[in-house]
Parts: C-alpha cells; sequence; structure tokens
C-alpha cells in the first residue's frame, strides 16, 4: 500500500521542460550500497553557459558527470539531454548522443599505448571515414586550439599533468561537441598551470559558444570560469545562481566553501555575509563527508 | 530434536551461524562473478557478429600473443616432451614394452599436453597481462574515456584478445605438439638404445586426424578460457581500485585461468572420448 501510493507520487510529479537548458537533471538518486550519494538531485545546465558544480570531495559531482554521460545510470530521475530523455535510451542511442559530449577526466585519461596524435584523433578515426590527411589537419588544429603544437609523436608518458590536461581537453574538442564537461580540471596542478588551464577554460566557451559543466572543488578556479555555479551537499543542490548570487547567498555550507577557497578578490568586496561569517568561521557545521 | 530446531528457529534460521553466513555471503559473491564473467562472454560473443571487425586491433593481438610466444611454448613443449620419454623409456623397460615409448610420447602430447602446457603458459604470459591492462585502463578512467566517446570497450578491448587468443591458442599448439615429440624423439634417441627411424614411425602410425582435431578443439577452448577470465577480471576492478586492485586482479586471472583450463580439460575429455567416442 505504501509501496503504491509513493510510486503514485512519483508519477504525478510533472515537469517542464525548458528548451533553454542543454542539461537537465531532475529528481536524481544514486545509492552505492547502504550510502546514499545522490538524493533527489536538480540541476538545469542552460545552454551556452558555464556552469560550475561545486561540493566537497564524496559529495556525488563526478558521479553526476558519469550519470550525466550514461556511464552508470541513476537509480531514480530523469536527465534532459538537449530535449531527450536519456536514462532509459538504449546504448546506441546514447552513443550517438555521446558524440554531441567531450569530457575532460580528472587524471586526463589519455590512452597510454597511443601517441598524442591518435588520441586526439581516436573520435574522428572510430566515427568518420575521414582520411589520413584531414584527420591529421583536424588534429593539428585542436592541439593549437589548447596551446600545443609539436607534441603530436610523444606518448602520454612524457607529457607534464597540465600537457596531459590540454591533450585530453584537445581529444574532448575533437568532434567539435556542444558541450564539454570539465571533471576536477585543476586537480594536481600548480598554481600556474592552474590558472592557464583556468584561462583555456574562459577562451574555449568565448571561441567556440559551447555549454560547460566543471566539477570542482577548486574555489579559484570555479569563480574564474564560471558564468553560473551550483552547490552540492549530501546529495541535493543547494544553492544555485551566479557567482555574484552565489557569494551573497546566506548558507553556512555554501559560504564555508566560500571563505576558505574562494580568490582574494571576492573575499575583499564589502559583503556583509561574508563579513558576517568571516567572523565566525569556528561555528560553522561541518559538511558530511 | 524439536528443542534443537525450536532454538535454530529463535536465532532466526539455518543460515544464521556466523561460519555459515560467510560461506553463504562467499558462495553469492563467487556466482555473481560467474554470471557476470558469463554476461562478458556472450556480450564478447555478439560483438564479434557486429560489424565492422577492426583487422588492425586484431592483427596487433595476434603477434603480441602468438608471435611473443613462440619460444616460450616451444621450449615447454620441448622440455616436456623430453620428461615424457625419459619417464616413459624407464617405465616401460621393465615389462619389455620399452619400444612403445613413441606411442606414449606421441598421443600423450597430442591429446593433453600439448594443448595443455600452451595454455598454462599462456595463462601466466597472456592472460595476466591481458588483466593487468586492462584493469589498469580501467582504474585509469581509459575505459570510461572510450564509451563517453561512443565506443563500446568489449568491442575495441575484449573482442581482438578473445579472438587472438582463440586463433593464437591452437596455432601455438601446432608448435609446442611438434616441439614435444621432437624433445621425446631427442631424449630417447641420445640417451637410450631406441633407433630414430622406429620411433618416427611409430609417432607417425599413432597420429591420427581425430586426435589432432582433438587436440585443436581443446587448444581453442583453452584460448576463449583465457581471455574470457583475463578480460573479466580486467573489466571487474572498481576505478577506485588503485594499483593494489590492479595486483590483486591480475594474480586472480592467472589462478582462475589455470583452474579454469583443468576444469575445462576434464569437461572436454569427458564429452570429447566418452560421449562423442573419439579416440
Amino acid at each position: 500500500m505504501l509501496r503504491r501510493s509513493s510510486y503514485r507520487k512519483d508519477r504525478s510529479v510533472s515537469y517542464v521542460l525548458n528548451a533553454e537548458n542543454m542539461i537537465s537533471v531532475k529528481n536524481i538518486t544514486k545509492n552505492f550500497g547502504e550510502k546514499n550519494v545522490l538524493n533527489g538531485l536538480n540541476l538545469e545546465i542552460p545552454r551556452g553557459e558555464t556552469v560550475v558544480i561545486m561540493g566537497r570531495s564524496g559529495s556525488g559531482k563526478s558521479i553526476l558527470l558519469k550519470i550525466i554521460t550514461g556511464l552508470i545510470s541513476a537509480d531514480s530521475g530523469e536527465i534532459w539531454f538537449d530535449g531527450t530523455e536519456i536514462s532509459k535510451l538504449k546504448t546506441k542511442k546514447i552513443n550517438v548522443l555521446r558524440q554531441k559530449i567531450g569530457m575532460l577526466f580528472q587524471s586526463a585519461a589519455l590512452f597510454d599505448s597511443m601517441t598524442v596524435a591518435e588520441n586526439v584523433a581516436f573520435m574522428l578515426d572510430q566515427h568518420t571515414d575521414y582520411g589520413n590527411q584531414e584527420i591529421r589537419k583536424i588534429v593539428d588544429e585542436k592541439l593549437e586550439l589548447v596551446d600545443l603544437e609539436g607534441v603530436q609523436e610523444l606518448r602520454p608518458a612524457e607529457l607534464s599533468g597540465g600537457m596531459r590536461k590540454r591533450v585530453g581537453l584537445a581529444r574532448a574538442l575533437a568532434f567539435n561537441p556542444e558541450v564539454i564537461l570539465y571533471d576536477e580540471p585543476t586537480t594536481g596542478l600548480d598554481p600556474v598551470t592552474c590558472n592557464e588551464i583556468n584561462q583555456l577554460i574562459r577562451d574555449l566557451h568565448e571561441r567556440l559558444q559551447v555549454t560547460s559543466v566543471v566539477v570542482t572543488h577548486d574555489m579559484h578556479s570555479a569563480f574564474s570560469v564560471a558564468t553560473r555555479m551550483a552547490m552540492i551537499h549530501d546529495g541535493k543542490q543547494i544553492a544555485y545562481g551566479t557567482p555574484d548570487e552565489i557569494i551573497n547567498i546566506d548558507d553556512p555550507i555554501l559560504q564555508q566553501f566560500v571563505l576558505f577557497g574562494a580568490p582574494d578578490q571576492i573575499l575583499n568586496m564589502e559583503n556583509p555575509i561574508l563579513k558576517e561569517y568571516l567572523g565566525r568561521e569556528a561555528e560553522l557545521p561541518p559538511a558530511k563527508a | 530434536m524439536n528443542q534443537q530446531s525450536a532454538t535454530r528457529e529463535a536465532s532466526g534460521g539455518f543460515w544464521d551461524h556466523p561460519i555459515l553466513r560467510s560461506i553463504k555471503i562467499r558462495l553469492h559473491n563467487v556466482l555473481t562473478e560467474i554470471g557476470q564473467a558469463f554476461t562478458l562472454f556472450f556480450q564478447t560473443l555478439f560483438q564479434i557478429f557486429r560489424p565492422p571487425l577492426q583487422f588492425d586491433l586484431l592483427v596487433k593481438q595476434l603477434l603480441l600473443i602468438g608471435f611473443n610466444s613462440l619460444a616460450v611454448v616451444m621450449v615447454s613443449g620441448f622440455f616436456t616432451g623430453m620428461v615424457l620419454g625419459v619417464q616413459g623409456y624407464i617405465q616401460l623397460k621393465p615389462f619389455a614394452v620399452e619400444g612403445s615409448v613413441a606411442r606414449f610420447v606421441c598421443v600423450s602430447i597430442v591429446k593433453e599436453l600439448g594443448p595443455m602446457i600452451t595454455a598454462f603458459v599462456l595463462a601466466g604470459r597472456i592472460g595476466a597481462s591481458i588483466t593487468a591492462e586492462l584493469s589498469t585502463m580501467k582504474v585509469t578512467e581509459q575505459i570510461d574515456a572510450l564509451e563517453v566517446m561512443g565506443t563500446n570497450p568489449v568491442k575495441y578491448l575484449v573482442v581482438p584478445r578473445f579472438l587472438a587468443c582463440s586463433i593464437m591458442l591452437p596455432t601455438l599448439t601446432i608448435f609446442s605438439t611438434f616441439a614435444g615429440i621432437a624433445g621425446g624423439f631427442t631424449a630417447v634417441v641420445t640417451l637410450f638404445d631406441v633407433n630414430g627411424y622406429f620411433f618416427l614411425a611409430e609417432v607417425q602410425k599413432n597420429l591420427f586426424v581425430g586426435s589432432v582435431l582433438i587436440s585443436l578443439i581443446k587448444a581453442t577452448s583453452f584460448g576463449m578460457a583465457i581471455a574470457a577470465v583475463g578480460c573479466y577480471k580486467g573489466f571487474s576492478i572498481p576505478t577506485a581500485g588503485g594499483a593494489e586492485g590492479v595486483g590483486t586482479a591480475t594474480t586472480g586471472s592467472a589462478v582462475i585461468s589455470l583452474i579454469t583450463i583443468l576444469i575445462l580439460d576434464f569437461v572436454l575429455n569427458h564429452i570429447l572420448f566418452n560421449i562423442l567416442g573419439m579416440v
């Protein structure tokens, strides 16, 4: 009886799909055994914007990206991608949609048995009939876009961390995606390289007009690239807005993030909410791991 | 008795004993793994027949598995044949039937030890290497990257390895069988007073097409098992498994491959000799 009523409740929820949104996440839940990672998460990714998803380590940010790309399936809820509900699609149709997505993995995930050129050319080689000359031209063009030249014949093991991320990004751009997903793009990089990667994300957004989703807990990076920001905590979205709106939301968990991580130019603003939290850092409730 | 069952019911049932619960959990895990391995096996068979077949990947694996294993397989076969020759001669001589040593070496090598030794060598060499490679790809998110780029990892990674193992195992078995007979010949002719022409004539007399067919059927099955176990263990590691997970998966792959080969050998022997009556 209980089960039936909760089923009815789920079915009765109706959503109005906003065509302005490239990706809509509706009521997503995901459990791993008894661990509840996402708990009714809702999120809108507007077309052409760079949305930064923030949250503590283990808050489910990377899992959300894997659900959006169909790598793992959610226990319940809906994922709308460019007007199509993808959570119940078959692999073949998901693969077609995936061609609109480029993803930069946390570890870059370059194929270490291939050269840089082969890595960048992978999707073109697998899904197009382009000849070698044409593919080589696109590879050079994409590597130039991420400020890398002359590395085509190197192996991933011969590259620095920053270069690997750039090659990963060039590979993500190879198929001219409409959406680029960045999973912790600055993790493990030195501050100078972090800044270069942030600059690159902004440049690509301006030049290619793509929709970008950046998952990070690096607040410097977040404020540097975001046109909108969302904060995930305990598997739910607790804040959403433009960077200016975010620093004005009176939420202790969010402000803990902003205070401890945001760049000085934001912290130095005469913001009454930040000022208030700055005086009582020790009182902030700890976020659940 | 009634009191015992009442106590059992009061404690919540048969499986509530810690040892039995632990057995139940282990059994459940083993059955789940077997189920997942078979799912991957059937997915692989399905993907083999779905075009396009990427010949460049297949050729690369054929060279890696076949050409690079040829020397070690032949050396293993040669020395196994030598041991068989020496043991066979010593055991048969008291019965004055040492002339049958050629038959003993030939039949043992062709029907049993040729495919078995080749499979054992490849399970350690190739099965473990497949698991190490795929599990490293898993923990470094390379398999996720393949999927996000719209490429089926089973088609791209498993199918070439599965086909290459299935083709190269029987091919290498032919070489190891020849090496084994050559080893037996060398040992018996050089160490004992056995005529070389007589040995070769006996081998020719006892080498049947049916025996070779049995050898090749066994080798192909062993090749499929090595690839299936190696790929499954590589894919089954969790992304967060890290270097330790890769090590555990690789060791597990070699051990499970060897056990699978032995079980498969018994099942095939029963089916081929007892049920189908092959000689």
